[in-house]
């Protein structure tokens, strides 16, 4: 892998040394003067949803356009991305857990001929540096939706022999390595005999997909009921453009899952928690075989497993409602997943005479504990993004959702965050979670703290509120469900007057 | 608690104005070697309340040195060239931490105890 990144020596003065033909010529003469070059993104099938918008961010971190994606459809694992240099794709290589592989394309089309006419045209003085006789070389091929026999993939790299290649073969340790790819388009059961598009190009590097496996969940040494999947936290981590030297906060910080990915990209992490026994690693554990937390169960204790305890902060005891942050833009980038009352609690301080926690551990401070509404969970916490963030910072968050009742408007907004994605992943046939990003686009204002109070946009989301008792019910038992609810929050006193159905 | 923490807390006690700097009761301070990261600091600096900073370097080196400590009084200007200065506020930043005691609000007394270097910024509205 190291040898084939290895940059090849641009060589025009190589040039004649190649028997080129009159075809070669052509392709030469009326090279296009494009300031854009193609790669083709090949992307893992797995949280498509969530793929777009991560290659996106991470173009936009590193200062490119986010318009030059062309997306064939998606659930293709084909992307084509117009950037104008190649150190910019393995930037972006460098921190992608959604695609596997990047190759520059030099050709496609939709069978052998129309490939071949596409290589023709492609600028010749970009591929002589790879077809040099000195050099070595491999062609490789990956066909999607469709298993081909050696034989017949053998076959196929015969037929790129229209190739002027002069290095040797070299199946081992080849410099350059071109991959032919085949979509056998969307369904494996149904995949035609020939394929529907085939691209052809110089592979480049691979993705970060490895991370997912050696962050995972199962070899952490700390984890909650909660914990975030590996992958999704890295994706949070990349569509939050996260990078080295910023700050990042999670105010749901639990048992830190989503600060490994932050410190993994050299970010310095903090974050609070309102349960004390989790913050101190105390308590019962979340591993089947185990009963009780171990010594050192703690988030400093997971950042050094991965080597990075020197991007941990603090991590504190306190309430995400209440303003424990000295005013100002503080943090880079706030990434949190908060609780939806499943099967980690909603709970913030307050005065509430009967709910009174038993004191497990003397010096335990456990003050009363209320529930927190998810709609004010999430306003709240859009304010405190707003206020806090850097401008140009994200905030990226799950918002949980009763599907029959979603649209796009329940999803909250604020004047200051601009929506960038919103990615649906299903938890169950009637409930999913949406990941949202957002970017502070404007300095906070004092007014603005009020601005989800102004366009009445807060209620939307408020008919999520009793999220927790529709993901447990059925369709059907829901109507009965929600009449009870609506009875009892109308017996409630409850401190919002100005309470109303939501019409959602 | 490390003292960058510190500087961005708040006290947020009912009634109070601006609850900051928190007063620091350091009955256990640790010193952590943490990798110097020049281009951190100097990106954190600019985000601090410099003379908070000083205040409470001051307060907690006399735990744990028995004198106070040696950052400047006012930040000086071209700071993200002196190697020497950064230094030291990447020291006072990320590796002194208050393992016990306890953050008192300026203005209310109410104190946040700290246990294990993680401080408790829970209130009991009962007791308050």
């Amino acid at each position: 892998m190291t040898a084939a990144a290895a940059a090849p020596p641009s060589a025009p003065a190589a040039l004649p040394a190649l028997p080129v033909t009159s075809r070669w010529k052509m392709a030469l003469s009326c090279r296009s003067g494009a300031a854009l070059r193609k790669y083709l993104l090949l992307l893992a099938q797995e949280n498509c949803e969530f793929r777009l918008p991560e290659i996106s961010s991470l173009i936009s971190l590193y200062g490119g356009n986010i318009n030059n994606i062309q997306e064939d459809h998606e659930q293709s694992p084909f992307c084509v991305l117009n950037i104008p240099y190649e150190d910019l794709a393995r930037k972006i290589m460098h921190r992608t857990v959604c695609a596997k592989s990047l190759f520059e394309l030099w050709g496609h089309g939709k069978c052998l001929e129309e490939l071949k006419e596409s290589v023709d045209s492609y600028p010749l003085e970009r591929m002589v540096p790879y077809l040099q006789p000195n050099s070595t070389y491999k062609i490789c091929i990956h066909s999607f939706n469709k298993t081909l026999t050696q034989k017949e993939k053998i076959v196929k790299i015969d037929a790129m022999e229209f190739m002027p290649f002069q290095g040797k073969v070299s199946l081992q340790n080849a410099e350059h390595i071109f991959y032919l790819l085949e979509d056998y388009g969307p369904d494996p059961n149904t995949a035609p005999k020939e394929p529907l598009k085939i691209f052809f190009g110089r592979w480049i590097a691979d993705g970060q997909r490895e991370l997912i496996n050696s962050y995972s969940v199962k070899k952490r040494h700390f984890i909650g009921n909660t914990s975030m999947d590996a992958g999704l936290s890295f994706i949070m981590a990349n569509h939050a453009k996260v990078k080295s030297n910023d700050l990042v906060f999670d105010p749901f910080v639990g048992t830190g899952g989503l600060l490994v990915p932050c410190a993994h990209f050299g970010a310095y992490v903090c974050g609070t928690e309102i349960d004390y026994n989790t913050v101190h690693g105390r308590g019962k554990a979340t591993r089947m075989n185990q009963k009780w937390r171990g010594p050192d169960e703690n988030i400093r204790a997971n950042l050094r497993q991965y080597g990075l305890e020197k991007y941990y902060l603090d991590v504190l005891v306190s309430d995400a409602s209440k303003p424990i942050w000295r005013k100002g833009p503080l943090f880079d980038a706030i990434v949190t997943d908060p609780p939806y009352g499943i099967r980690e609690s909603t709970r913030k301080t307050g005065t509430q005479k009967e709910i009174i926690k038993a004191d497990q551990f003397p010096e335990t401070h456990v003050p009363v504990q209320l529930t927190y509404h998810l709609s004010d969970i999430f306003m709240d916490l859009l304010n405190f993004a707003a206020e806090f963030l850097v401008v140009g910072g994200r905030l990226v968050y799950w918002l949980p959702v009763y599907r029959p009742e979603y649209t796009d408007e329940v999803v909250p907004r604020h004047p200051c965050l601009k929506l960038i994605s919103n990615c649906e992943q299903m938890l169950s046939s009637h409930t999913s979670r949406r990941l949202i990003t957002m970017e502070k686009v404007k300095q906070f204002e004092d007014k603005d703290q009020f601005a989800h109070l102004e366009d009445g946009q807060y209620l939307l989301y408020q008919g999520h509120n009793s999220f927790r008792e529709k993901y447990f019910s059925g369709l059907t038992k829901r109507v009965a469900r929600e009449e009870r609810a609506r009875a009892e929050e109308q017996n409630c006193c409850d401190f919002s007057s100005t309470k109303e159905q939501p019409g959602v | 608690m490390k003292l960058l923490t510190h500087n961005m807390l708040r006290s947020h006690v009912s009634g109070v104005t601006r609850g900051f700097p928190l007063i620091i009761r350091a009955d256990e301070v640790k010193l952590n070697s943490v990798d110097f990261n020049r281009e951190f600091v100097a990106r954190m600096i600019p985000k601090l309340e410099w003379e908070a900073l000083v205040q409470s370097a001051e307060s907690v080196s006399i735990t744990y040195l028995g004198h106070g400590s040696d950052l400047p009084r006012e930040l000086a200007s071209g700071y993200e060239n002196d190697e020497e200065f950064l230094k030291k506020v990447h020291h006072v930043l990320l590796e002194v931490e208050v393992m016990e005691g306890a953050l008192q609000c300026p203005e209310s007394g109410t104190e946040f105890p700290i246990n294990r270097g993680i401080p408790n910024m829970l209130i009991n509205e009962e007791e308050s």
